[in-house]
């Protein structure tokens, strides 16, 4: 008899932060990182009298978010509370959207591993059900013997974005998550920080027997707080389910933890405890109507998305997908590469001086926190512009630009000032390379030999010293035909 | 005869997070009862097609931009918290259910 | 002065102001000795903070020293219902939950009045949280009716409409959901009054049931109650539900309009259940609109027996879910008992509650819970509909619709308390008012054999209070009974 194979289906909610300068509700800041409780004030607190105002802000990132997805935008939505009681959450209950969402539908594009690094892996749709905007609530730190609650987080504007149970594999959530992330900084909603807690992930994971249509028990996965958490914290619970029913064991509808360090779920909450959470609509907000012209001019600030980018860049640029892998997840990068492309003529290089250089040495300028940003370098598209176009010229060597490029980077001087003010242009010089070749090649009888012997490498030794007789000025290219001109005579 | 009504108090009191004595719970049982007896009125009004009114005077996209005004010191915040330190509400141990 | 000071209105008071016949300390100083004299009997004050008082109306008379005057409430004091908060003073909702809450900010009608110079002082007694018809659920102790100290003032502001008819402030505000102005105004002889849902913020109003709550003045005249509400009514952006309409002058408009007008008497409430001589008085000040030559009509509201279960349900659903937030985790009581998060919340709300609350918070819960919502609450917000297209189909007829404000004069202290329905049933005229949103108003219209007052309420079109109010005036100036006060 052979063994039955199971399969996993996975849904996700992910709830992301919008990035707004006051609340959701209320005009006290929102914010990361300030002194406890300071980001409060009657409305965050749930004060006796305290009434909620929406954020306009707030609505048009969630409307725009439905746009990039592909959502249908609700023509009206309303609000409503979900009653539940809990020490983070003030009023003891959430505002939040039951049956009429503010976007409905969608999809995600994914992209999965490739064959190799260099090749493009294979694009796949992830449907959603929702979106819906609600209220954050307070961050609870756990002692020995008692919590703190702090409520600077409470009342920010959160995304709840829903996924259809239509993801099958731990890499296809890792994939989903990417993708989201990117796409929603790509248009500014959110940093989608999961350290900061801009963005937080559950999980509802089931198996079945491949070839059954209906879902398994479905098993709801908290504590997933990185990308990659969310990927082990699934894979780990796939294989659970699956070797609990290969026991001949069953599962149980819960919620489990996911327990980073020691890499294992536990369980948390039974279904006999499931919540009543009351949603009714709240009678202190009115309803938000949306209407064509409204959406039209959101639309309109939607900027392209990764992966239309990077599809665009392979084509209009000839980049080799593996440039584009690392350019086209950072939006910002992008604009410099198209900048830096409108000033020079070879948009091949200006992608590899990007990706490769100018990364490595964000990289090395930043700290802990990170890379240094773009923003703060003092390098800009014409620089990086400027270095291409001194190599396309045949100013200076490959070589020479590699060596200048940090000190670009550093200085925020032009290329080609360095060059002149250290005298590193290439030289073309046709007689003086011929007198430096013929005093190579006397200097070098052993190379000339086994050169005229037929060894054609030899002749890099001899490129090699008068590239350094001419501290790595000379026109390589010259340099060739000379020494081939001289040690055919 | 109508049927008596009856409703799971203790359920509602859970909900509500209300803890009652054993006299209260008795006591409400019968009011509560009584009280669902005579909401049975509704029952009989026709609603059909009836939209819900949720407000007095419906309204639409009532909003404010998103501009942000000093909130309270933590000090201030926390002026009515029964618990508290390192500038935050003290809770006893949270066990997640 | 014939009259003391704590016997005038509000617009005498402000006339004596504007003379320099009395200042502003001086007034103050007569509210503080008036409250000491009498409140020990009637207890309508929860708190004082006299000092504070004082302070304020030393403030108003430098203002008026410096030509800095403004206008008519500057140095008229105004007692709050102790559920709108005031910075730095306490606020109990008249519940052992917040019995050391003290709020670190000012409800948008408290702003307003400070802006007007009025003088704000005193917390005042009412039903917990505001449920109830007779001030006898106040954690703290009852409030008694002025005129008979063995009566309730009725509820849930009973202490506000005590307050002005003991002469212990000559303006208060209280809080109306179901009648909760109106009925303790009618109870204990003053005026009453419940603006049009939106007209007065509420943000700062400790909130029972969101869609129906509104702030509204208490007084001895109809003219006051113009002054008042002049001062608190308009747009507040703090409150999503606050309408953007225009604040007309009312004192103005009390003269401007004279009628005649057509006033519709609802055939359902003039039925069985009314006090045979809340009856009689309530008669005698209809036959007076008519002699007056205004026109009276009868009218249907149909769904009127429905009112009180559609409000109950509606009220109590969105009371169980706006009091979560009082948990014993960021304010006030915390359960000693409590062993973990979880605990708190019931133990605290178990002790901190008294049984009104508990019992509307958890017949609120169960209206709202899994399986019952369509029977309930959308059942109920589905009839309210129809109890407001009553109302909408009445005023195509008539200005104004007159009714009495309770169906009895105050009853005794202890005399409902064991019986919810009953008690709720103190409501029936004033409830179907909350549910369609409309302004409403009591006047007081004589006194019983036994020397108890009783109520008139009209009721006007929303947005429309100029016209209530005028209507509402014709009777009062000509009769005056709220200048009556009992001897204490
Ligand atoms: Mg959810
Ligand atoms: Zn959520």
């Amino acid at each position: 008899m052979s063994e039955i194979q199971y399969e996993a289906v996975i849904g996700l909610e992910v709830h992301v932060q919008a990035e707004t300068r006051s609340k959701m509700f209320t005009r006290v800041a929102r914010g990361f990182g300030e002194p406890p409780n300071t980001l409060t004030d009657p409305v965050v607190l749930g004060l006796p009298g305290a009434l909620p105002v929406m954020n306009l802000e707030a609505i048009e990132k969630s409307i725009k978010v439905g746009l990039l997805l592909g959502c249908e935008i609700a023509r009206v939505c309303k609000w409503d509370r979900k009653n539940y009681f809990y020490p983070d959450m003030p009023k003891n209950y959430q505002i939040s959207q039951y049956d009429q969402p503010i976007c409905l539908g969608g999809e995600v594009e994914i992209e999965l591993e490739g064959e190799t690094r260099a090749v493009m892996g294979p694009h796949r749709k992830v449907k959603l059900t929702r979106i819906h905007l609600e209220e954050d609530v307070g961050k609870l730190t756990h002692y020995e013997n008692d919590s703190l609650v702090d409520y600077n987080r409470a009342g920010s504007p959160l995304l709840e974005i829903v996924s259809e149970p239509d993801l099958f594999s731990p890499d296809e959530v890792f994939a989903y998550l990417t993708s989201l992330r990117n796409s929603l900084v790509y248009a500014g909603i959110s940093d989608c920080d999961m350290e900061k807690g801009q963005m937080r992930c559950d999980a509802n994971v089931s198996v079945r027997p491949v070839g059954q249509k209906e879902l398994g028990t479905k098993v709801e996965l908290k504590n997933l707080n990185t990308i990659s958490g969310v990927r082990n914290g699934v894979e780990y619970e796939i294989q659970r389910q699956t070797s609990v029913l290969r026991e001949g064991g069953s599962l149980t509808q819960e919620t489990r933890r996911w327990n980073p360090d020691q890499r294992y779920t536990t369980a948390m909450r039974s279904k006999e405890m499931a919540h009543d959470y009351r949603y009714f609509p709240d009678p202190d907000l009115m309803p938000v109507k949306i209407d064509d012209a409204w959406i039209e001019r959101i639309r309109e600030e939607i900027p392209e998305m990764p992966f239309d980018k990077q599809r665009r860049f392979i084509e209009q640029y000839g980049l080799p997908y593996s440039s584009t892998s690392p350019l086209c997840p950072d939006k910002e990068l992008c604009d410099f590469f198209e900048a830096t492309v409108a000033r020079c003529k070879d948009p091949k290089k200006a992608a590899n001086w990007i990706v490769n250089d100018l990364l490595r040495e964000l990289s090395s300028a930043g700290d802990e926190e990170g890379p240094m940003p773009l923003g703060n370098a003092k390098m800009t598209p014409a620089h990086v512009a400027e270095l291409v176009n001194l190599v396309e010229e045949g100013s200076i060597s490959s070589n020479i630009a590699k060596e200048i490029f940090p000190e670009t980077f550093a200085t925020g001087k032009m290329p080609a000032q360095i060059v002149d003010e250290k005298g590193l242009k290439q030289t073309s010089d046709t007689g003086e390379l011929e007198t430096i070749c013929s005093q190579v090649i006397t200097d070098q009888p052993k190379a000339v030999e086994e050169f005229k012997g037929g060894k054609e490498n030899a002749i890099n030794a001899l490129k090699g010293q008068v590239m350094k007789a001419t501290r790595g000025q000379a026109n390589p290219k010259l340099v060739d035909e000379i020494l081939r001109e001289l040690l055919s005579q | 005869m109508k049927e008596p009504q009856t409703m799971d108090v203790e359920y509602a009191a859970n909900l509500a997070r209300i803890d009652l004595t054993v006299e209260e719970k008795k006591k409400f049982n019968g009011q509560l009862g009584d009280i669902l007896q005579y909401f049975e009125k509704l029952k009989a009004v026709d609603v059909e097609g009836v939209e819900p009114m949720a407000h007095a005077f419906p309204r639409h996209n009532v909003w404010d931009e998103d501009e942000s005004r000093a909130g309270f010191s933590a000090e201030e915040a926390l002026s009515n918290a029964p618990a508290k330190r390192k500038d935050q509400v003290v809770v006893p141990k949270v066990i997640e259910e | 002065m014939p009259d003391s000071l704590h016997e005038k209105t509000a617009a005498e008071l402000g006339e004596c102001l504007a003379q320099g016949e009395a200042s502003a300390v001086e007034i103050a100083d007569a509210f503080v000795a008036r409250a000491t004299a009498v409140d020990e009997k009637v207890h309508a004050f929860l708190h004082r903070d006299d000092e504070d008082f004082l302070a304020q109306a030393k403030r108003s008379d430098e203002r008026r020293a410096n030509g800095q005057s403004r206008g008519a409430l500057d140095g008229v004091p105004v007692a709050l219902k102790d559920v709108i908060s005031m910075k730095g003073q306490p606020l109990t909702a008249a519940s052992r939950i917040l019995e050391n809450y003290v709020s670190p900010y000012d409800a948008t009608a408290v702003v307003k009045l400070k802006e007007a110079g009025a003088l704000v002082w005193g917390r005042l007694n009412l039903d917990e949280f505001a449920m109830g018809s007779s001030t006898e659920n106040s954690a703290f102790g009852a409030t008694h009716n002025p005129w008979d100290l063995s009566r309730v003032p009725g509820g849930s502001s009973g202490g506000s409409a005590a307050a002005v008819a003991a002469r212990q402030a000559p303006l208060t505000l209280g809080s109306d959901t179901g009648g909760s102005i109106r009925q303790p105004a009618s109870l204990c002889g003053v005026v009453g009054m419940k603006p049009t849902y939106g007209m007065v913020s509420r943000y700062g109003l400790a909130a029972f049931a969101s869609s129906l709550d509104q702030i509204g003045p208490f007084s001895q005249t109809v003219e006051d109650t113009a002054i008042l509400l002049g001062a608190i009514s308009g747009h507040d952006p703090l409150d999503s539900t606050s309408y953007p309409t225009e604040v007309p002058d009312y004192r103005k408009g009390l003269t401007e309009n004279q009628g005649p007008w057509k006033l519709g008497l609802p055939k359902e409430f003039f039925g069985e259940g009314i006090d045979d001589e809340v009856r009689r008085l309530v008669d005698e000040a209809i036959a007076f609109y008519q002699a007056e030559g205004h026109e009276l009509v009868e009218v249907s509201l149909p769904q009127t027996e429905l009112a009180v279960p559609v409000y109950y349900v509606i009220a109590t659903a969105e009371a169980s879910s706006n009091l979560a937030r009082y948990d014993g985790i960021r304010y006030t009581h915390r359960s000693e008992r409590a062993e973990n998060a979880i605990d708190v919340y019931s133990k605290s709300r178990g002790e901190g509650f008294g049984e009104e609350v508990k019992r509307r918070c958890i017949l609120g819960a169960y209206g709202l819970s899994s399986g019952y919502y369509d029977a309930y609450y959308l059942r109920a917000q589905k009839t309210r509909t129809l109890i407001r297209k009553d109302f909408e189909a009445a005023f195509e007829q008539v200005d104004a619709i007159l009714t009495p404000t309770s169906p009895t004069a105050a009853f005794k202290q202890g005399e409902r308390s064991d019986d919810p329905i009953s008690m709720y049933l103190s409501d029936v005229f004033t409830i179907s008012v909350n549910l369609a949103g409309i302004p409403g108003i009591s006047v007081p219209c004589g006194f019983t054999k036994d020397g108890l007052p009783v109520g008139l309420q009209v009721i006007g079109q929303a947005f429309k209070e100029s016209e209530m109010l005028a209507v509402a005036h014709a009777y009062d100036k000509t009769h005056q009974f709220g200048r009556r006060y009992p001897e204490l």
